[in-house]
Parts: structure tokens; C-alpha cells; sequence
């Protein structure tokens, strides 16, 4: 059988290979691991086994269980200012993944163009693709701490597109962006009549400012699709659980995508989501409060080891620059030598050149250890060593 | 601040160095080894211990949780019985309780016998304490907030995106 051409012509993701090379190594560190080495709190476990007790084991409304989405609504408001109504603006999916797939295959035409802030989660690009859409990469600077600027969206020419993707607080980058930041961006939009897909799954996990999403900036609710969930914060990765939050309009045509091909996001998940909007404050806090801690203590031992790193805010990643110019020669080697797996940044697309992707998201002893790992290997190897 | 903060990421793990609580928390060594100190001069810190799984542990070792029921008089007061209990070294841990009894104390010895031995020569002849009721632990499964047992394998994917 033939693969479709928009299919075949999507290449499979690039962080494949190093997956295999970290798998045959035993006693391996990673450190390139992109959700909560937590588990989700035991509350919401405990309910989701109590809904499967009780039998709920049915599809839901489309959109989502109606007390889910009046939860998220309430959860939202409080926590980013943002409001949505829960009958009409809000869309319950199979993970955040899902709902950055319906934004696209609900708003862009074939030949339309996606104007997609880089360096960034794996999917977006594909996902564009798929949708039939070109893609424009927005790479962003080390030098702007990878923020979103309205300059490298003019030089990108971004101006042109139908559509902007961008996720703050930032994977791979650790990277986050303050109101007045955003506010350019937002500029920018509104100027050249660009939808918005803001991908905030990470919005918990903002160290050094209070997340602010881009909706709720003038002018920007009805031209932007937040989207959130429940996989970092929660972490509930496995559970598949995310939302949409957008105007009316753009629910109902996201919905009309979902509603064929997921029909209702997962029941149980549900359930397991509305305990913790009730009552896991206290565990997502303490987990922030975790990552803040080992954030602080790789971004200490970079700066002593002499590695150059950006001060990550946000999400549970630090983007340094890889001591070597090849940065996956790099990469590779740490991997083979003192079983340490790091992502490098090219598997995030542009931008991401000459840079590692290092995710904390591993308890303290194993990153310490890692961490003196890779001292060791930086300490006994030449800065750039010969092919 | 600094204080609280310190005695969070000790509490996780008393194993840390002042090196690593200072790059955690974003502080000089110097303050968090003056905050440390501080905590210990007051008292606040009365000592750092290993929590164990004794299951894993060759050596038997009786713990037992002793509930005491007390009658005050004008020259005995709670402070007083329990300064006098907590001295013994088998008592692990003492709390004066609200509810049916008085005072909850763990012991921790070598055996059974030498626990009863303890209670029925020490603590029951004591003139205030009118009850003893002494449970002995047969199994635990969770030590100062950590889970004992052997957890669950980290199962996620070695790289993820």
C-alpha cells in the first residue's frame, strides 16, 4: 500500500534516532524526557478508578462532560483572566496534541500559510502539513532568550501568513514571555490579520513571572485558539487530556472536526481532570515548587561547568548552547560515553542549532548524578574535537 | 523567606549539601550555611536521620505504639509525666493527644519482651498513669511521608518530545 503524498512527504521525527541510541545504552540518565517524571496525584487517580467503579465508562457530550468544561472555565478565569463560556467555548480533547491538530485541519485551507515560532514541539510542523497548509518557520534568537519578537516575524515573513503557532512557556527552550513581550506579538497579529494558535500547556510552569496568555491581550480573544491540558501540570501525560479555548465560532468548527474522528475525548481522563481542578492545587504547587528547585540547580552547575545557558523561565527545560559546534555529534557522544541523553535542538526545528535540549523533569539524585556526568565528559574532552 | 525555603529542600532530603541547596535555591553557599546553622543554634533543626524500610533489614526490631491514660494532680502536670517517659531511650516518640487517652508513645526494641518488660516495669508504675494499652506495629508502609515498599519503575520513554 501507498502511503498518501501528504504523508509520505513528512518526515518521521527527528528525536527517533536518538531514542534508539539511548535505548541500548543500560544505566542511562535522561535528561531528554518531555513530561513530569511525577505521577498524576493520587486523588485524581483515585477518582478516575471510582468512575470506572461506577461503571462511567460511556462516551461524553462531544465537547466534553459539561461540569469538566464549567471547571476549566472557572480554573481559567481565576488563574490567567481569561473567559470562556463553557457551553460554547470550550472543547474537551484527547490531549492538547489533539486539539493543536483540530485548530489546524478547522482553520487552514491547502496553500495557506503558518507562520510556526521555532525552536518548538515536534508536532506543529506535521501538523500543518497534514492539513494540507505551507509552513512558515519563525526561527527565534538566543540572543532574544527565544522569545517571540516582531522582528523575527518580519524577517521570517510572517506577515504573509494566515495563521501564527507559538507555545510560551516554551518547548524546548525553557523560554517564557511577559505581558508587555507578547504585546508585539499581538501587535503584529492584529496588523496582518493573523489567527493566533497559542499552545499554553506549559502556562503552570512559569518561574520568574505570572503567566500571561496572549488572548487576553486587546484585540486578541477572536483571533486566537488557546490551548491547554492537563499532561504538565497534572501530570497526566498518559491520561490524554487537554481543551480548546476559543470564540464560539472556532469551537464549533473544531468540534466538527472532533466530533467525526474522536467523537469525545476520554471518559475516564474526564474524570480524573475534574478531581484535580478540584482539589490538586496543592500538589501541582509543590510540583512547580520541585522543578523551580532543580531549574535553579542545573542553570548553578552550567554556569560553573562554563556551559552557556540562557536563564530558562518556564515549562521543565534549559536550552543550552552544546560546547561543541556539532551539536548532535555532541549529543550522540554524551549518550555513548557517560550515558546521559539530551535532545538536540535541531530535532525543534530552526533555531534550535548548536543547542541542547535538557529537561529536568527527573528526580533530584538521578539529575545530579547526570549532572556530574556531564561535567565529567565537558571536563575530558576538547571544546570542539576533531571528526 | 530564605529560612523556609532552606527547610523545605532539606526536609526532601537532609542529603543535600549547602553547595546544592544554594544552586537550588538561588543563594550564596555562605547564607545558606549561616541560615543552617542558625536553624541548628535554635533548635529549630534537632538532627538529621536516615527513614528506613526495616523490612529490608536483617535485624528483628519490635515497634509498638502505647496509648496512656493519665490523672493530673496539683503538683503533676502533663509536662511532668512526659519529661519523665521521654527520657527512656526505647521511647521513640511522645505526643500528648486529644481523645480517648492521653498520651501516644512509640517504642522501638529489640523484642516483644523487652518491650512489655519496659511498659509493665517503667511506665505502668508510674503513680499518674492509670492505663497502658500497647499495640504492637506488625507491618508499615509509609515512614515520615515517604512510601515504604518498592515504589514503581520509572516506565516512561527514555526520549519523548
Amino acid at each position: 500500500m501507498k502511503p498518501a503524498n501528504r504523508v509520505e512527504r513528512v518526515p518521521p521525527s527527528g528525536i527517533r534516532r536518538f531514542f534508539e541510541l539511548a535505548e541500548e545504552q543500560d544505566d542511562i540518565i535522561s535528561l531528554g524526557v518531555g513530561e513530569p517524571d511525577f505521577t498524576a496525584p493520587w486523588a485524581t487517580r483515585e477518582a478516575a478508578i471510582a468512575s470506572l467503579e461506577q461503571g462511567k465508562t460511556s462516551y461524553t457530550a462531544n465537547r466534553g462532560r459539561r461540569d469538566l468544561r464549567e471547571a476549566i472555565g472557572e480554573t481559567v478565569d481565576q488563574r490567567y483572566d481569561l473567559s470562556y463560556d463553557p457551553d460554547e467555548e470550550v472543547l474537551v480533547t484527547a490531549g492538547a496534541s489533539e486539539a493543536v491538530d483540530l485548530a489546524f485541519r478547522a482553520f487552514v485551507d491547502p496553500g495557506d500559510t503558518v507562520a510556526v515560532a521555532q525552536p518548538c514541539y515536534v508536532s506543529y510542523v506535521p501538523g500543518v502539513q497534514f492539513a494540507g497548509g505551507e509552513v512558515c518557520p519563525v526561527p527565534t534568537r538566543r540572543e532574544d532568550k527565544f522569545k517571540l519578537t516582531r522582528e523575527v516575524l518580519a524577517d521570517a515573513g510572517a506577515d504573509e501568513a494566515e495563521m501564527l503557532v507559538m507555545c510560551y512557556p516554551n518547548n524546548p527552550t525553557g523560554a517564557t514571555m511577559t505581558r508587555e513581550e507578547l504585546g508585539e506579538v499581538a501587535a503584529f497579529a492584529r496588523e496582518h490579520d493573523l489567527t493566533v494558535v497559542s499552545d499554553e500547556i506549559y502556562a503552570e510552569l512559569s518561574y520568574e513571572h505570572e503567566h500571561t496568555s496572549i488572548a487576553t491581550l486587546p484585540g486578541m480573544r477572536e483571533r486566537t485558539i488557546v490551548i491547554n491540558g492537563f499532561s504538565k501540570a497534572y501530570a497526566m501525560t498518559g491520561l490524554r487530556l487537554g481543551y480548546a479555548l476559543a470564540p464560539a465560532e472556532a469551537t464549533t468548527a473544531m468540534n466538527r472536526v472532533h466530533q467525526y474522528t474522536m467523537l469525545s475525548a476520554p471518559t475516564t481522563a474526564q474524570y480524573a481532570a475534574l478531581e484535580g481542578l478540584a482539589s490538586c492545587d496543592g500538589v501541582v504547587d509543590e510540583m512547580v515548587t520541585q522543578y523551580d528547585r532543580r531549574r535553579n540547580l542545573v542553570l548553578s552547575r552550567f554556569e560553573e561547568m562554563g556551559i552557556d545557558c540562557f536563564r530558562a523561565s518556564g515549562a521543565f527545560y534549559a536550552f543550552p548552547a552544546a560546547p561543541w559546534d556539532d551539536a548532535e555529534a555532541f549529543a550522540e557522544a554524551l549518550i555513548e560515553e557517560v550515558n546521559v541523553a539530551a535532545v538536540p535542538g535541531t530535532a525543534f526545528g530552526e533555531g534550535g542549532n548548536g543547542h541542547l535540549r535538557v529537561s529536568y523533569a527527573t528526580g533530584m539524585d538521578d539529575l545530579k548524578e547526570a549532572l556530574n556526568r556531564l561535567e565529567q565528559f565537558v571536563d575530558t574532552h576538547e571544546t570542539n574535537p576533531k571528526a | 523567606m530564605s529560612q523556609e525555603d532552606v527547610l523545605a529542600v532539606l526536609r526532601k532530603s537532609a542529603r543535600n549539601s549547602p553547595e546544592d541547596i544554594a544552586r537550588q535555591l538561588d543563594m550564596d553557599t555562605d547564607e545558606v550555611e549561616a541560615v543552617i546553622e542558625q536553624l541548628e543554634d535554635e533548635g529549630v533543626i534537632k538532627g538529621y536521620q536516615a527513614i528506613l524500610d526495616r523490612r529490608k533489614l536483617d535485624e528483628e526490631v519490635v515497634r509498638a505504639a502505647v496509648q496512656l491514660n493519665v490523672t493530673l494532680d496539683r503538683e503533676t502536670g502533663y509536662e511532668d509525666i512526659a519529661s519523665r517517659l521521654a527520657k527512656f531511650e526505647m521511647v521513640d516518640s511522645l505526643h500528648l493527644v486529644s481523645g480517648d487517652f492521653d498520651f501516644l508513645m512509640e517504642v522501638e526494641a529489640g523484642s516483644m519482651r523487652e518491650v512489655s518488660q519496659f511498659i509493665s516495669d517503667k511506665v505502668a508504675p508510674v503513680p499518674e498513669i492509670t492505663q497502658t494499652i500497647t499495640h504492637y506495629v506488625m507491618d508499615s508502609y509509609k515512614e515520615q511521608g515517604i512510601l515504604l515498599g518498592d515504589g514503581h519503575d520509572d516506565d516512561r520513554l527514555s526520549i519523548s518530545p
